[in-house]
C-alpha cells in the first residue's frame, strides 16, 4: 500500500497542502490590503511626525554646521589651556562665512545659552571683522584675544566645543530642571528655578486624584445602573451618557459659571448657612476648580466600563454567597467586587490617561495653580516657538502614558476595553 | 429597589445612604448641563440669576443672545459654525470609509499582525491630545496645510478613525461569514457583496461609529488651536477664546445651541446601540 506517499490532489493536479497554502497567502494578502490604506495614512501622517518629534527633541545641529571648520581643527585640542592659533584661525573663518550670511546673531545666542557672557564678545568680534580690523597675515589668536578679555578666557572655548556634538539631551535635561555644567555633569537648577519639576508632580497629583474621585463617585451609580430594572435604568443612563456627548467647553463654561464668586454653588452655600453672603470662597482659579470640573467631565469614562462589566455579572451570584451565610457586605466584597476590576481597571485607565494629558480645563478654570504640563507645552509650542523643547516634554510625558498602558496590558488586558 | 421586609436596620440605613450618594453623583453629572439653559434667556448682561429670573418675572428673560448670536455684528459665529459642520463632515465620512475598510480587513481571522496593527491604528486614542496636536501639527506645518480646511479635516480624520476601528470591529464580531461565502457562491462579486449583504448588517455600528467621529471633530479643539488660522475658526474655538477673555452670555447661547445638538446625538446613538444588539441577537 502506497497510501502515505500518495499526495491528495485538487481537481486541477495540484496537490491540496500547496493550493490551500496559496489560497491562505491570497486571503492573508486580501486582509491587508483592505488594513493597508488606514494604516499607511496613519504612518505618514502621525507615527512618523511623532517620530519626528523625537528628533527634533535632540537635534543641535545648527550650531555643529554653523562652525564647521572650528570643531574639526579643536579635535586635537584637550581643553585644558587655551587652543592653538589654527583654531582660532579656523574659528575666524567660519565666522566670516556666518557674517556674510547674517547668521552670527543665531551663532551668538545659542552660545549664550551654553555660558553667558557670548552676546557682548560676539558683538564685538563682529564689528572687528565688520571693520576688516584683523590682519590674517599676521597671528588671528593674538588679534581675537584682544577683542575682549573674554576671548582669552578657556572657560568660553570650552564652552564652544562642549556645543560641538550634533545631538544634545539638554532639553530633556531642561524639562528635569537640570542641566549639564562645565564638567558635562548633570546638575541641578537653583532652587527658585525649578518650575517643571513642580508642573510634572502636579499633572500626575491631579491625574491620580481626579482617577480616585471619578472612581468613588462612579462606582455606585454603575452599581444602580447595573442592577436597576430596564426602564429605570435607561432613564438614568442619560445622566451619564449626556455629558459624554456633550461639548467639552460647554461643560467647562457650565462650571464657570457654577463656581464664580456670584455663582449657583456659593449662593447654595449662603442659603444653607456654611458661608456668609461677604465671604463667599473662590472655588475658581485653583485646584478645586480644576478637580471638580475634571472630575464631572472624565466621570463618564469611568461609568461607562464599570457599568459594561457589572451588566454581565449575574446577581445570582449576590444570592448564593448571601445564602451562603455571607453577609451582604462580605458577599459584596468578596464575589462582586472581585469580578469588577477588568471594569474598574479599564475605566481608571482611561480617566487616568485622558486626565494626565488635559489641557483645556485647567486652562480655562485652573488659573495660575492650576496649570499642567500640557499647558505648558501648548505655552512653547505657541508663544516661545521653543519647539524642541515642547517636543522633549511631549515625549516624556507619552512615555509615561505607555508606561501605564503596558503596566495595565500586564495586569488587566487590553481586550477588556469597550465604548458604551 | 425596593428592600426586603426582614432588612436589618443597619443595611436599611446603608442601603438610604447608597441612594443619596447615588442621587447626588446623578445631580453632580447633570445639573451643570441645565445651569446655562435658564441663563442664556437672560435680559441682562451678567452670568447671574438676578432678582426678576428668581421671581419668574417675564421681563427679565429675552432672547437677545440669541439674536446676539445670530445677527450680532462682527460675530465669528457664523463662518465658525459653517467651518465646524464642513470640516466635521468631511472629517465623518473620512474616518468612516477608511476605518469600516480596515476594520473588515483586522476582522479577517487571515489577518496577519493582527494585535500590533490595532495597536498603531487606535493609538490616536490611547496618545495624549496634546502630543497628537503636536506631531499633526508637524506634520502639516511640513505638507503646506497648516491653517487649512484640508489639514484640519485630516487632522480630525486621524483623531476620528480609532472609534470606527472599534466599533465596526465590535460589529463584525458578531458577524456571520457564512452569508457573505453564500453570497459569493451565488455568483456575486466582493463589492457587490459588501454593499447589498455585509453592509446592511453592520450599519449600526458604522453609523455609530461615524456619531463618535463626528462630536470627535466638532468639539476638537486642542489640534485646531494649533492648526487653524483666522479663516479656519471653528465653534470650540470661539468658545475657547470666548470663555478665556470674557463669558458673554452669547457663549450661553452657542452652549445651549450645542447641548440640543448633543442630546439629539445622543437619542440617534442610544437608537442605533439597540438596533444593532437587536440584530447581534444580545438580549439582555
Amino acid at each position: 500500500m502506497s497510501s502515505e506517499t500518495k499526495q491528495i490532489l485538487t481537481t486541477d493536479g495540484i496537490p491540496l497542502e500547496i493550493s490551500l497554502k496559496k489560497a491562505e497567502r491570497k486571503n492573508k494578502i486580501k486582509a491587508f490590503l483592505l488594513v493597508a490604506p488606514l494604516l499607511l495614512f496613519l504612518i505618514i501622517t502621525y507615527i512618523f511626525p511623532i517620530g519626528e518629534m523625537f528628533t527634533r527633541s535632540i537635534d543641535d545641529k545648527m550650531i555643529t554646521n554653523m562652525l564647521p571648520k572650528t570643531f574639526k581643527s579643536m579635535e586635537t585640542w584637550d581643553g585644558k589651556e587655551l587652543p592653538s592659533e589654527e583654531v582660532f584661525a579656523s574659528f575666524l573663518s567660519d565666522f566670516k562665512i556666518l557674517v556674510e550670511k547674517k547668521e552670527h546673531g543665531k551663532l551668538a545666542q545659542r552660545l549664550n545659552k551654553e555660558k553667558n557672557g557670548f552676546n557682548t564678545i560676539t558683538k564685538k568680534l563682529f564689528r572687528q571683522v565688520k571693520r576688516n580690523k584683523i590682519d590674517e597675515t599676521q597671528s588671528i589668536k593674538e588679534q581675537i584675544m584682544k577683542v575682549h578679555k573674554r576671548w582669552r578666557n578657556v572657560e568660553y572655548w570650552q564652552a564652544i566645543k562642549r556645543t560641538a556634538p550634533p545631538y544634545t539631551s539638554a532639553k530633556y535635561l531642561k524639562a528635569m530642571d537640570m542641566y549639564l555644567n562645565e564638567d558635562n555633569k548633570i546638575t541641578q537648577v537653583s532652587e527658585d528655578r525649578r518650575i517643571h519639576r513642580i508642573l510634572w508632580l502636579r499633572t500626575v497629583e491631579v491625574a491620580f486624584f481626579v482617577t480616585v474621585f471619578c472612581f468613588l463617585m462612579g462606582y455606585p451609580i454603575a452599581h444602580l445602573l447595573a442592577t436597576l430594572p430596564m426602564k429605570y435604568s435607561n432613564l438614568l443612563m442619560i445622566c451619564v451618557l449626556l455629558p459624554f456627548w456633550t461639548s467639552l467647553l460647554v461643560r467647562t463654561a457650565s462650571w464657570m459659571i457654577l463656581l464664580q464668586q456670584q455663582g449657583v454653588v456659593n449662593d447654595f452655600f449662603v442659603l444653607i448657612g456654611l458661608v456668609s453672603d461677604d465671604n463667599r470662597p473662590e472655588m475658581m482659579y485653583n485646584k478645586v476648580g480644576t478637580y471638580v470640573a475634571m472630575t464631572q467631565i472624565l466621570l463618564p469614562f469611568m461609568v461607562l466600563p464599570l457599568y459594561s462589566v457589572m451588566k454581565t455579572i449575574s446577581p445570582s451570584l449576590m444570592r448564593a454567597g448571601k445564602s451562603l451565610g455571607g453577609t451582604p457586605f462580605v458577599a459584596f466584597w468578596k464575589v462582586y467586587f472581585p469580578l469588577t476590576i477588568p471594569g474598574i481597571g479599564a475605566g481608571c485607565l482611561l480617566v487616568f490617561i485622558l486626565a494626565i494629558g488635559y489641557y483645556i480645563t485647567p486652562a480655562l478654570v485652573g488659573g495660575a495653580s492650576g496649570t499642567l504640563i500640557s499647558n505648558q507645552i501648548a505655552y512653547h509650542m505657541k508663544t516661545t516657538l521653543d519647539w524642541s523643547f515642547a517636543s522633549a516634554m511631549g515625549l516624556m510625558l507619552l512615555g509615561g502614558v505607555l508606561v501605564i498602558y503596558w503596566l495595565y496590558n500586564k495586569l488587566v488586558g487590553v481586550d477588556n476595553i469597550k465604548l458604551g | 429597589m425596593a428592600l426586603p421586609k426582614y432588612t436589618e436596620t443597619r443595611y436599611r440605613i446603608w442601603h438610604y445612604f447608597y441612594i443619596a450618594i447615588c442621587t447626588f453623583v446623578f445631580i453632580f453629572l447633570i445639573a451643570p448641563l441645565f445651569v446655562i439653559f435658564p441663563l442664556s434667556f437672560n435680559a441682562e448682561e451678567f452670568l447671574v440669576f438676578s432678582e426678576g429670573m428668581k421671581n419668574l418675572d417675564p421681563d427679565a428673560f429675552s432672547l437677545r443672545w440669541y439674536k446676539d448670536m445670530v445677527y450680532g455684528t462682527k460675530n465669528p459665529w457664523g463662518l465658525a459654525a459653517k467651518n465646524s459642520f464642513i470640516i466635521a463632515i468631511f472629517a465623518t465620512l473620512g474616518s468612516v470609509i477608511l476605518g469600516t475598510v480596515a476594520a473588515l480587513g483586522l476582522s479577517s481571522r487571515h489577518m496577519p499582525f493582527k494585535g500590533i496593527i490595532m495597536a498603531t491604528l487606535i493609538s490616536p486614542m490611547i496618545v495624549p491630545l496634546i502630543i497628537s496636536g503636536v506631531a499633526i501639527f508637524f506634520f502639516m506645518a511640513k505638507a503646506g496645510l497648516a491653517a487649512t480646511h484640508t489639514g484640519i479635516v485630516l487632522a480630525h480624520i486621524i483623531l476620528g478613525t480609532p472609534f470606527v476601528v472599534i466599533t465596526v470591529t465590535a460589529t463584525l464580531s458578531g458577524f456571520d461569514h457564512s452569508v457573505t461565502r453564500a453570497a459569493a457562491s451565488l455568483g456575486s462579486n466582493p463589492v457587490n457583496t459588501f454593499m447589498k449583504v455585509t453592509l446592511p448588517l453592520i450599519l449600526p455600528g458604522v453609523i455609530s461609529g461615524g456619531l463618535f467621529a463626528f462630536v470627535t471633530s466638532f468639539d476638537e479643539v486642542v489640534v485646531v488651536l494649533f492648526l487653524a488660522g483666522l479663516e479656519n475658526t471653528t465653534i470650540p474655538i470661539q468658545m475657547w477664546t470666548g470663555l478665556r477673555e470674557q463669558l458673554s452670555p452669547t457663549i450661553l447661547a452657542v452652549a445651549t445651541c450645542l447641548i440640543v445638538l448633543s442630546t439629539l446625538i445622543l437619542i440617534s446613538a442610544e437608537l442605533l446601540r439597540r438596533r444593532s444588539e437587536r440584530l447581534r441577537g444580545i438580549n439582555r
